[in-house]
């Protein structure tokens, strides 16, 4: 215990790029959610956290966009910690320009009373200083980006299909520049062919932005389209972590074989071939 | 059981009925009747025929005529300018209730909703608390302080449905906050004050809206027993409790007007506004789906 103090002390710290989470704890009441969970995430790394449905992979990733907050462990990004409550207004928008999130169910993650262009105006005007004509390129250029036009800018969610709406949250959360882009299950609650198009989006937009992206995903197939790296939780607890293709073709971990070999079928429709 | 008989398509029991009370008739007539009532309280000086305070004991117990469409009361007043006038009574001191209910319950509920933790705690017991004392009971306590007249028992009548707004609001706001449209805001950076105040209020107004039509008619109607009892709006001036209260006497003499007439107006307000209001919060649990 006293050994980890003496080497957190800012000066001391060597300031390690990216996102870094070390021993990261969640408890509600008696269930432990998330059980000293550590992992990087290198500049414009991709890794996948997989793991069946109550492993703590959402628990963890809302820790670290803080939508929870840890019972232990720390998140840092480029060595800013982000763990503790955030003071004031400035560290909060700080942190917000950190890591942004893309939700599961795009029909349940955008205001119904807001259309898309004000949606995206909304975080333009929290986050950056630019004029009313200044925003609105800025929201033209961030919908040309993820493959909307103007007849999707002014409709409201309600008028768009899921995979517009996923399209939508992906520029929301890139509206604000992030290091890090946390992907919750987000093209779990699509049909099969509109997550390729999707994962398709997501792959072209890490290329041209260097984001950093964090999938967290049950979907394997998924994982070897989008992450170098991939990281097993099971019961809150990393169980295999290593490069995808590694962890997918010769697992270690007794657990990531069964995940493995759960999977009915290994062949899934792949964007692009 | 299976049957033999040709396939009906099958329906939910409750459906049909929803319906009527969502989009169909009755909604409409509900709507109407309320329009009426707001119209009637406004030009009360205008339409009502008589002074609704005149007394003229040489005319007492008039039946229906064409000089006194609803006859007269025991004092001689006309009872129809006294209904028209009462329409105003009527509906002011349900609007101070439900007007001060709904932004303190709702200001309660979002902000316990929101804290959480011991905020929560806090304003959940004080509201128990509230609803531990009988609304019409702290009315009475009220009056004796602070004097019969309409303000004791809107005030009391405020405070006891707040707790009702309150929970409701509670209820409503700890499930919106937990959608993630609402996280989506907070992991942009908005302060708590601004996502609830700009998103997650607006999405759950008109759930509030609804209820607060349904307790608008409860309001009516404590409001009116509270006078009919002699604790709130006093004679002479023209309030419905206080008619059938008055009217009362005048029924064993074989004039039912005096006293039915106010009663019925007082139902007639209080169905329509509680249609409404059911037909206001079926309308959003539709939308919802």
């Amino acid at each position: 215990m006293t050994v980890s103090a003496k080497e957190r002390t800012p000066v001391a710290d060597p300031v390690v790029p990216g996102l870094v989470v070390e021993g990261l704890r969640k408890r509600y009441g008696d269930h432990t959610a998330v059980d000293g969970v550590s992992f990087s995430l290198a500049p414009g790394a991709s890794l996948a956290i997989v793991g069946e449905s109550g492993c703590g992979k959402t628990t963890t990733v809302r820790m670290l966009v803080g939508l929870e907050r840890p019972d232990g462990g720390t998140v840092r990004l480029d060595g800013r910690d982000r763990s503790a409550r955030p003071r004031g207004r400035a560290e909060r928008l700080a942190r917000a320009r950190e890591i942004q999130m893309v939700f599961q169910d795009p029909y349940l993650s955008l205001d119904p009373r807001v259309s898309v262009s004000g949606c995206l105006d909304e975080v333009l005007r929290l986050h950056t200083g630019l004029g009313p004509a200044g925003r609105r390129a800025r929201v033209a250029e961030l919908l040309d980006q993820v493959g909307l036009g103007a007849r999707e800018a002014s409709a409201l969610p309600r008028g768009l299909s899921g995979g517009q709406r996923q399209r939508v949250a992906i520029a929301r959360a890139l509206a604000v520049e992030p290091r890090v882009l946390v992907l919750d299950e987000a093209v779990a609650a699509l049909d099969v062919s509109i997550q390729a198009q999707i994962l398709e989006l997501l792959g072209a937009i890490r290329r041209e932005s260097g984001i950093g992206y964090l999938f967290v995903t049950h979907d394997l197939a998924v994982v070897r389209h989008i992450a170098d790296e991939v990281l097993v939780l099971k019961s809150g607890q990393v169980v295999e972590t290593g490069p995808a293709s590694r962890v997918l073709d010769t697992p270690e971990h007794p657990y990531t074989r069964l995940l493995l070999n759960s999977v009915p079928h290994r062949s899934h429709p792949r964007p692009g071939r | 059981m299976t049957t033999t008989t040709s396939p009906a398509p099958y329906r939910r029991p409750g459906l049909r009925r929803l319906r009527v009370l969502g989009q169909g008739p009755m909604f409409t007539v509900s709507v109407a009747v309320l329009v009426a009532l707001v119209l009637v309280a406004l030009l009360a000086p205008v339409l009502a025929p008589y002074d609704p305070e005149a007394l003229d004991l040489a005319s007492s117990l008039v039946g229906t005529g064409a000089d006194h469409l609803l006859g007269t009361d025991q004092s001689g007043r006309d009872v129809l300018s006294r209904l028209l006038h009462g329409a105003r009574t009527g509906l002011l001191g349900p609007l101070l209730v439900v007007t001060v209910s709904t932004l303190l319950g709702t200001l309660i509920g979002v902000v316990a909703a929101w804290r959480g933790g011991w905020a929560d705690t806090v304003l959940s017991r004080s509201m128990d608390m509230v609803f531990a004392i009988p609304g019409l009971l702290l009315a009475i306590l009220l009056v004796t302080v602070v004097g019969s007249g309409m303000t004791a028992p809107v005030i009391a009548m405020a405070v006891a449905y707040t707790p009702y707004v309150g929970r409701l609001v509670r209820g409503i706001a700890r499930q919106e906050k937990a959608r993630p449209y609402i996280e989506a805001y907070r992991v942009q950076g908005w302060s708590g004050w601004t996502v609830s105040v700009r998103h997650l209020l607006p999405n759950i107004a008109p759930t509030v809206l609804a209820q607060s039509a349904m307790n608008f008619g409860y309001a009516l109607m404590d409001l009116a027993a509270l006078s009919y009892l002699g604790f709130g709006v006093q004679p002479p001036t023209a309030d419905w409790g206080a008619m059938i209260n008055e009217g009362q006497s005048a029924v064993q003499q074989g004039a039912m007007l005096p006293a039915l007439a106010p009663s019925a107006c007082i139902v007639l307000a209080v169905v329509a506004f509680g249609i409404v209001g059911e037909g206001l919060a079926d309308r959003i649990a539709k939308r919802e789906r």
